[in-house]
């Protein structure tokens, strides 16, 4: 075949390596301006938008009161079984780790999303944090409901610290919270340890209670902001939305109004969240919110409760393998808010600026799939 | 207008013979019955063994204990032998099932035809029986050993509550097989290919129990067959 003649294959994967390499070393400007090129190609070969990568890109204020936008990281999600179980979920999230080790500049860091493992059990937390040894950049990492329910929390924390934390980086505050704890309906019911692991490991199981923050973090989070300025630029990290959206999945935070009241008085705050395995952007008041995939397999959309900013993902091929899981980058700017890529695997990525929930969707929203969730 | 009539005579006799058959069964001799300590299996004078009409479930009880109290004590062992025996409630409360549909207003109504009229047990059996098929089959769909995963996978890992699944919209192409499949031929697929286990016979009791569950929980949905 003559080289003028390439495969659709071909076609795109090049357009994406394209679009890759472009990505490299971005300001704001020329950022929009590998977005449109790529947009423009994609949109001649009768593609839908080519992004699908997930950084989030924040912008922060340096010490000299030079503002400059920094780059992370984000992979969540990966219910790893032990080694001998399932080689599936394994193979996922070092697709991941090569990921993020292939992002050229490398991240500030790379961020965890929760549910490491998908049964609690220790060799499954072991060979999580054993294959996320492998990543360049530093590692932080936030506990998810899959982590936690087998010896409450035990192994997680010798692995990997405390749930509840906060650290500044390049001017921007970040508070990671433990946003799955559940009320204990395991000892009215003499549960052992696997079977309540089992029951809150099931998205639809009816039995257990709905995700909280809880009273204790909440005034550990009110000790934490006390005195930083309405205008200090906030990340909030939770695995479940810090919002209500659907009850009967946990895609639920009890006491999310709390929480939001406290973030209420700074002037831009970023929440990112795993465990709902999907693109899910929404908006309450100051406050941003971007869910971002998962690297073992993706959840279908709620029935009810979308959020109306959420630009939802194509629905999953399941002939595909991975297919509607992924990872994700930040990039955070000086105003506080982020752009995030959702790097889909096996599709374009997807690009979410900050302009499109700090306009309210009136700017910037991103192509509308083919084939949606019903 | 005759056969109408001549239909609802018979349903009387049915009646009338159901109700004599209960009335002649009652005091059948040698029957082993729950609350009947004189059927005795054997045992000592002080003790009497007494049998559960399973014919293998037996207690102990000393001499003049009341029925009740022998009826409850072949119920406790029984419930000890058997753990899953509860297993309808607590599926369902585990997992929240669409309720089959509600036949109420068919109550007292004739048919005409053999089956007479429509009790409001008729109705209850038909719920109750036809969401058990579709409890069973929650059962196999949240259970990677019931499906025979090879890895640990589970249906609801991707679909809870069966979200996901569009049974409605079988049977359809499938670009990907190269051919018209049902519903029953994308589990199959999905057991051998996601969860990595063994295709089901059509017959497989399991099988058939997850397509009564898959189309129970999309119940209300308008059946859109080929559409992708």
């Amino acid at each position: 075949m003559s080289p003028r003649h390439k495969s659709i294959e071909t076609k795109h994967m090049q357009e994406r390596a394209q679009f890759f390499s472009a990505l490299k070393s971005l300001d704001r400007r020329s950022f929009l301006k590998v977005s449109a090129a790529a947009f423009g190609a994609a949109a001649a070969s009768g593609l839908v938008t080519p992004h699908a990568f997930q950084p989030v890109k924040v912008y922060a204020q340096g010490a000299g009161g030079k503002q400059e936008p920094f780059s992370f990281a984000y992979i969540s999600d990966s219910h790893l079984y032990k080694r001998t179980l399932n080689d599936r979920f394994i193979n996922a999230l070092m697709r991941a780790v090569d990921d993020v080790n292939a992002m050229d500049p490398q991240p500030d860091f790379v961020f965890y999303g929760g549910d490491l493992a998908q049964l609690g059990q220790p060799e499954e937390l072991e060979l999580g944090a054993q294959i996320l040894k492998n990543l360049k950049a530093p590692l932080r990492v936030m506990v998810g409901e899959h982590d936690w329910y087998y010896d409450m929390g035990e192994k997680w924390r010798a692995l990997f610290g405390e749930p509840t934390y906060s650290f500044d980086h390049k001017g921007v505050h970040f508070v990671v919270l433990n946003s799955v704890v559940e009320k204990d309906f395991w000892t009215a019911r003499g549960l052992s340890a696997m079977d309540r692991m089992k029951t809150v490991a099931g998205l639809d199981n009816g039995v257990q209670s709905p995700f909280s923050v809880g009273a204790e973090q909440r005034t550990w989070l009110e000790n934490d902001l006390k005195g930083k300025p309405a205008t200090t630029p906030l990340v909030v990290f939770s695995h479940s939305p810090l919002y209500k959206l659907y009850r009967n999945w946990n895609f639920w935070t009890d006491d999310a109004e709390e929480v939001q009241a406290i973030l209420r008085r700074f002037r831009q705050v970023c929440v990112f969240h795993g465990h709902t395995h999907q693109m899910l952007t929404n908006r309450i008041g100051n406050i941003h919110f971007q869910g971002f995939l998962s690297t073992a397999w993706p959840w279908p959309y709620a029935p009810q409760g979308l959020p109306e900013l959420t630009v939802q993902m194509a629905r999953p091929d399941p002939f595909n393998p991975n297919d509607g899981c992924g990872d994700g980058a930040i990039t955070v700017h000086p105003d506080g808010l982020a752009d995030i890529v959702h790097n889909l695997w096996n599709r374009n990525p997807v690009t979410i600026l900050r302009t499109y929930t700090a306009s309210n969707g009136k700017k910037d929203k991103p192509e509308a799939p083919l084939r949606r969730s019903y | 207008m005759g056969n109408t009539s001549m239909m609802r005579r018979l349903g009387l006799i049915g009646i009338g013979v159901l109700a004599s058959c209960a009335h002649s069964a009652a005091p059948a001799p040698g029957t082993p019955g729950a609350a009947d300590p004189n059927a005795a299996a054997g045992g000592s004078a002080d003790s009497t063994e007494v049998l559960l009409c399973d014919g293998q479930t037996k207690v102990s009880v000393a001499a003049g204990t009341p029925g009740t109290a022998v009826a409850g004590a072949l119920m406790t062992e029984w419930l000890r032998k058997n753990p899953n025996s509860n297993w309808e409630a607590e599926e369902r409360e585990r997992h929240t099932l669409q309720p089959a549909a509600d036949n109420s207003a068919l109550i007292g109504q004739v048919q005409g035809q053999t089956y007479g009229q429509v009790t409001a047990q008729d109705v209850a059996l038909w719920k109750a029986e036809t969401e058990r098929v579709a409890t069973a089959g929650s059962e196999v769909f949240h259970n990677a050993d019931q499906l025979g995963s090879t890895i640990g996978v589970s249906c609801d890992m991707c679909h809870p509550h069966a979200a996901n699944t569009h049974p409605e919209t079988y049977p359809k192409y499938q670009n990907q097989l190269g051919r018209v499949a049902l519903l029953r031929d994308m589990i199959n697929w999905c057991i051998q290919h996601p969860v990595r286990g063994k295709a089901m016979e059509s017959e497989d009791p399991k099988l058939r129990a997850l397509e009564a569950y898959i189309l129970a929980q999309r119940k209300g949905k308008v059946l859109e067959y080929g559409k992708h």
